[in-house]
């Protein structure tokens, strides 16, 4: 047998069920190639500790007859962006020094219920801001994947430390948080399969807010049924987020079925971006026709303000983020610095306890906000959210699913994109439209570059409409056979 | 519309974060880069369009006006930078 952390949940799960080995003795393997690791940075902080303690407690549970399900020993990551009762919850901010909640997030705690062995604390973009783990207090996180001369690469991000290490097989899940393409843009980047649910599919309760009306959390796995598994662990009702949608879970894994007959699967033409990699474009049109032979019906179909909608979030994002970060002002906990009075304690802890991205996301926030141009810029921006909504609802009433790329690039080195913002956020540009209309997406890897670096492709889906993305997804991984390993892994 | 030192030293102002005199022009410069790009949706027609303000379509739940949790003072304490007995303390932000 191999290192017990190449597996897939569903394998692990398998091999518990039939006694092949222990949770204790998975979770050991995971946390030595988590240690092995750590020259990626992943993890913010890692919790070797707990991870045997709850390993030992699945272990105990399994030996009683009263194992639960397919999470049940199960070791995973979690980015540093959700509340960890009594470890550091930092949102790799210099601002929340010192911070360790005395609660859990109800997504971790919905993991934790299910058997899940937490192993640590993610590496993010600092306040999940950002498309290339560059922006975090706690440094760069690198890409298990080789650039074609040997550099380090960016992960992606802002979840790059959640997939990574499932990119590392550090761990066979990790969750992240998406809310322009935090999730399914670093999947890409890394050759893994990244999702996210629809808004209100999993509890905001407990998780850092970076953009409220945006943000989800979401699994990443290697396969598309361990996410399947993953989304059932995390998600449900939260009467303590009032956008929880008070819905059922359904068990995803089984709406998997293999084949694509009677879905119509819609492209949209606007996602045809002017300078875009040739090999983007022959991958996207592979994986039409991969849908095709499975049973699927294609069909062009038109989102004609799709433009819009990367500008209107880089206003509605940082006005949220500008208000929900008001809160880290060094009265209450986290960081203070100083200051001869009230205003310039506030200032000097906000001025040094922020990193470059983050100070001006809020100053752009606060700028759209502030008398006078909130009309020209907020309100415009939400009216354009309004129009890109209906235009999916129209074009939802005659497909099921639609077909795009997930990013406009694979993998790119660290520093490169630093000097222009507008750059920076056009990494987004095919994951965003989804956070703007509150619709599940998930990226699955379909193939590489011609420098061999993967290259995801995104399945949209209709609201609370996962079963279907799922079965779309898995069918597209079946059909694009995705096996290429990272150096980091021996591959390439 | 674009942006000069000034008003950048007054919105960084109302986000109460300091910005050192220095680097007021380099912000200055990447703020309107920022702006003038998300200026493309002056391009959009909105007019008569409801403005968003939620995807969930649903109405804020309600539930009954009960104490569900509480005694929990050494958990609400223990991330407090100061405390005297069972205080929160913290710097005075009212005159």
């Amino acid at each position: 047998m191999g290192k017990l952390n190449d597996l897939t949940i569903a394998e692990a799960r398998d091999g518990l069920a039939a006694g092949d080995f222990s949770a204790a003795e998975l979770t050991e393997d995971c946390i030595t190639a988590m240690e092995a690791a750590r020259n990626l940075n992943a993890f913010i902080t890692e919790t070797p500790e707990i991870a045997r303690e709850r390993a030992a407690t699945s272990d105990a549970r399994r030996a009683r007859g009263e194992a639960l399900g397919a999470l049940d020993g199960i070791p995973i990551a979690v980015k540093d962006l959700f509340c960890t009762t009594g470890t550091l919850t930092s949102a790799a901010s210099h601002i929340l020094d010192g911070f360790t909640p005395t609660y859990e997030s109800t997504v971790s705690q919905n993991l934790i219920n299910a058997g899940a062995v937490i192993l640590g604390k993610t590496n993010l973009d600092e306040f999940a801001m950002g498309s290339a783990n560059i922006t975090s207090y706690y440094g760069n996180v690198k890409n298990p994947w080789i650039g074609p001369n040997g550099e380090d690469l960016v992960p992606g991000g802002s979840s790059g430390g959640s997939a990574t290490a499932v990119a590392a097989n550090i761990c066979p899940g990790s969750i992240g948080t998406d809310t322009g393409g935090s999730i399914r843009q670093p999947a890409s980047l890394c050759g893994v399969v990244g999702m996210k649910p629809t808004y209100g599919r999993c509890s905001r309760w407990g998780t850092v807010a970076f953009a409220s009306s945006l943000d989800q959390a979401g699994p990443f796995a290697r396969t598309v049924r361990d996410n399947a598994l993953m989304l059932e662990g995390m998600a449900g009702h939260d009467p303590k987020d009032s956008t929880s949608a008070p819905i059922d879970v359904p068990n995803f894994e089984a709406s998997i079925s293999g084949d694509l007959k009677g879905l119509t699967v819609g492209i949209p033409e606007e996602y045809t971006l002017d300078g875009m990699p040739e090999e983007i474009q022959a991958l996207w049109d592979q994986g039409a026709a991969w849908m095709r032979e499975v049973g699927a019906e294609i069909k062009p179909v038109s989102l004609p303000h799709t433009k819009y909608a990367l500008p209107a979030y880089y206003i509605v994002a940082p006005a949220e983020a500008s208000s929900n970060l008001a809160r880290y002002d060094g009265v209450r906990y986290g960081l203070r610095v100083e200051g001869a009075t009230l205003d310039e304690m506030y200032e000097n802890t906000r001025g040094s306890g922020f990193g470059a991205e983050v100070r001006r996301r809020v100053m752009i926030g606060t700028y759209v906000l502030s008398a006078g141009y909130y009309d020209a810029y907020y309100v415009k921006a939400q009216q354009v959210r309004t129009i890109i909504l209906n235009e999916f609802n129209t074009v939802f009433e005659d497909v099921d699913v639609l077909l795009t790329p997930t990013a406009p690039n694979a993998a790119f080195p660290i520093g490169a994109k630093m000097d222009d913002p507008v750059a920076m956020y056009l990494n987004d540009v095919f994951t965003v439209p989804a956070n703007m209309a509150g619709l599940p997406g998930i990226s699955v890897p379909a193939g590489l570059d011609k420098s061999g670096l993967p290259l995801g492709l995104q399945i949209v889906a209709k609201p609370f409409d996962e079963e279907t993305m799922l079965r779309a997804a898995d069918a597209l991984e079946r059909a694009a056979n995705f096996t290429a390993k990272p150096r980091y892994l021996g591959g390439q | 519309m674009s942006l000069d030192r000034d008003d950048v030293r007054k919105i960084a102002f109302l986000a109460r974060i300091k910005i050192e005199d220095a680097e007021l022009k380099p912000l200055a410069d990447e703020l309107n880069s920022i702006i003038g790009w998300v200026e493309q949706l002056g391009e959009v027609n909105t007019e008569g369009v409801q403005p968003m303000t939620s995807v969930a379509e649903m109405l804020a739940p309600q539930r009954p006006d009960q104490v569900t949790d509480g005694n929990v003072t050494q958990k609400v304490l223990a991330n407090a930078p100061d405390r005297v007995k069972n205080f929160y303390t913290v710097p005075k932000v009212l005159d």
